[in-house]
């Protein structure tokens, strides 16, 4: 089994996740449309890339933006769970072990107790986000089962991980493969649910910005006050 | 397929329609026969098939839910937050659901859209600015607003404003004659006061075409006397044309985009027939937005611009005054703290928040900056069309709360609005809170204020 998970399945789910994204992307440009957008993209060029480029750089800035300031606690809560669920696979030492081994690449690691203090970190935050969509009127009336079922691809592999690593659920081999198999999982749904977000962000945020660095204002001033 | 008689799916292209329509008082037929229109779901599902494309099919599908948006929007603070007011509630219980369901909706449902695109968002797009996605909900509810009109389902107002559109090109009655006329009469009207004043029509290669809302020469034809004593002292050579002076679109407001180009044409029209160097248009926020910022792309021009490069009154008053052109007796400056209304059209949607702080800085002593301000400024609360809806009156006059309280807290008494729906708003709400406000263009205010030159002010009696 776990020669299962970490070995075709794997491949089957890095496969998925890079060619859906790259398929993401270029569905999302083909269906851009000059007229029904009402953005000259091509005829300037240079003034919708500068404004996709201040669009995206000012929003990944924590504090970046009036709506970031605005909203300080929900900023802390975004970055501080986006921060560990991205970074925290990557430079996990256990992880690139297993690329050196299969693969014969890895990338830098940061220590175990980092690692740790991140996974900790995202599921707090996680479960504060979820208790946010309980809470607030405006936020639950927005939620959908949808919404937590995305929550819980997200956040599946980080409880499966900590308890895991931490050895917590008695049978470590059975924690592992459901580790594995939900990060697959978490992979493979990038390309095909709301997580998607994870490339449409950019997408989203550098059409925007286009549309204000060329249409709305940009080839008139120093280009939007995000 | 039941079709009313005056509520139907056919825009208002004659001119006995239009009396028609005009002849039903606060259109109560019209709401009546609404009740019985019956939703063409294929047609509806093609255009969807056909004009929504990824940014907005994205935007409908990656939303988080986060509730971000909820505190950007002016109706949902006005309305004690209640929940239904966020915008990404309102937008994906309306749009979102059409889409969902393909265009299968029914008549309630149809109602419900239009009520929801109508009376509870403005377009001011401030959302858009808040949504960390960059998912603008101003213009998908410009969007839905297009697919309800295109069934019939628009407030009766705005079926008659984009009727006037199509048949006097202008939202308003004014007929070529009506507009041409009022130019000479204003200029004769102020003749005595300011020797040599004219109005000039359709001259050929000036530096500036002017054009104007029809509410000006219909209702306020000092407005157009004051631009062109404004021109004169600035030593402009200008002009407006005979046809094709109206910038405004009620047909933008109510997602009539056939009359929208129909409209914008007859502006580009008449750059192309009187090659001037440039455009101004009057202090009309959502005529600059239609004519100049969304027009070209009605009209199919490919480098989204106007034929001739155009602008807002306020970047020409701007100018004038950093060049010299106008210059203001620093004794009659505005002493008493002042604030500025950021018109959503053309500050947040069009870039333009420097020129009026220009403004500012040469004719007010004490200005006063609302909170927030700028591009993230409130919208005046009657923007989008909904100060002219009779059915949405009630709900107008609640968003009206917060500008209300954002003039209130800079303790300032003069409102400078240089935007035609601001000015409206902020007018109803002085009369509907009674706070001891008043409100202004720039115009009345520069000719106070404004230096003449010796050789322009009229002989010693």
């Amino acid at each position: 089994m776990y020669q299962f998970v970490t070995g075709p399945l794997a491949w089957v789910a890095f496969t998925v996740f890079f060619v859906g994204i790259i398929v993401r992307i270029v569905l999302y440009i083909r269906g851009l449309d000059w007229q029904l957008d009402r953005v000259a993209y091509r005829p300037h060029l240079k003034y919708g890339i500068k404004g996709a480029l201040r669009s995206i750089f000012f929003w990944l800035v924590p504090f970046g933006t009036q709506s970031w300031r605005y909203y300080k606690g929900m900023t802390i809560l975004v970055f501080v769970f986006h921060i560990g669920l991205i970074f925290t696979p990557i430079f996990l030492k256990g992880h690139n072990i297993i690329l050196e081994e299969r693969w014969g690449f890895s990338f830098p690691t940061i220590s175990e107790r980092t690692a740790d203090l991140m996974t900790i970190a995202v599921i707090i935050s996680g479960f504060i986000l979820l208790l946010r969509r309980i809470a607030f009127p405006e936020v639950r009336i927005l939620t959908t089962a949808y919404d937590v079922l995305i929550w819980a691809i997200a956040m599946a592999p980080f409880i499966t991980g900590f308890v895991a690593y931490h050895q917590m659920g008695g049978n470590y081999q059975f924690w592992l493969i459901l580790h594995i198999l939900s990060g697959e999982i978490m992979l493979m749904a990038i390309p095909f649910t709301k997580l998607s977000h994870f490339i449409l962000f950019f997408m989203s945020r550098m059409q925007l910005g286009m549309d204000f660095g060329i249409k709305r204002g940009g080839m008139k001033n120093k280009g939007f006050a995000w | 397929m039941p079709e009313g008689i005056l509520c139907n799916k056919i825009p208002c292209k004659t001119k006995e329609m239009l009396n028609a329509l005009l002849s039903d008082k606060s259109g109560k037929q019209y709401y009546n026969e609404m009740n019985h229109l019956q939703i063409n779901t294929e047609a509806l599902a093609a255009t969807i098939k056909k004009t929504l494309k990824s940014r907005m099919k994205t935007w409908l599908e990656i939303c988080a839910h986060c509730g971000m948006c909820a505190d950007s929007c002016f109706l949902y603070l006005a309305n004690n937050k209640d929940p239904k007011q966020v915008p990404s509630y309102k937008i994906q219980s309306t749009l979102g659901e059409i889409v969902r369901r393909k265009g299968d909706v029914d008549n309630a449902f149809m109602q419900m859209c239009m009520d929801t695109a109508w009376s509870k968002c403005t377009c001011c797009n401030r959302c858009g600015s808040f949504c960390p996605f960059g998912i603008d909900m101003g213009v998908m509810f410009g969007y839905l607003r297009g697919l309800c009109f295109s069934q019939g389902f628009v407030p009766w107002e705005l079926k008659i404003g984009s009727g006037m559109h199509r048949i006097f090109h202008a939202q308003m009655d004014v007929t070529t004659e009506d507009w041409v006329e009022t130019c000479e009469w204003m200029a004769e009207e102020y003749e005595e006061d300011w020797p040599g004043l004219k109005i000039p029509v359709d001259v050929q290669n000036a530096d500036i075409m002017y054009t104007v809302n029809a509410r000006e020469p219909k209702h306020y034809p000092e407005d157009l006397a004051e631009a062109a004593i404004l021109f004169h002292i600035a030593g402009e050579n200008w002009t407006v044309p005979s046809e094709g002076w109206e910038e405004t679109s009620l047909a933008m407001f109510a997602g009539d985009w056939e009359a929208c180009k129909i409209q914008v044409n007859t502006v580009y029209d008449a750059m192309r027939r009187l090659k001037p160097k440039r455009m101004v248009v009057t202090e009309c926020g959502h005529a600059y937005r239609a004519t100049v910022i969304e027009g070209p792309y009605w009209a199919g021009l490919k480098d989204g611009k106007t034929p001739v490069p155009s602008f807002h009154y306020v970047e020409w008053v701007a100018e004038a005054l950093r060049t010299g052109k106008l210059k203001i007796d620093p004794s009659k400056k505005i002493k008493e703290p002042v604030t500025y209304q950021d018109s959503c059209n053309y500050i947040r949607n069009a870039g333009l928040a420097d020129c009026a702080r220009e403004i500012m800085s040469y004719i007010a002593e004490d200005f006063r900056e609302m909170t927030p301000c700028r591009e993230h400024n409130f919208c005046c609360g009657g923007g989008g069309g909904f100060n002219g809806l009779g059915r949405y009156r009630e709900q107008r006059n609640i968003g009206l709360k917060i500008k209300r309280d954002q003039i209130l807290a800079t303790e300032a008494k003069l409102v400078i609005a240089p935007c035609h729906n601001c000015w409206d708003a902020i007018r109803d709400l002085e009369e509907i809170f009674k706070v001891g406000i008043r409100w202004s263009f720039l115009k009345p205010l520069l000719l106070k204020m404004v230096v003449v030159p010796e050789h322009l002010k009229p002989p010693e009696e």
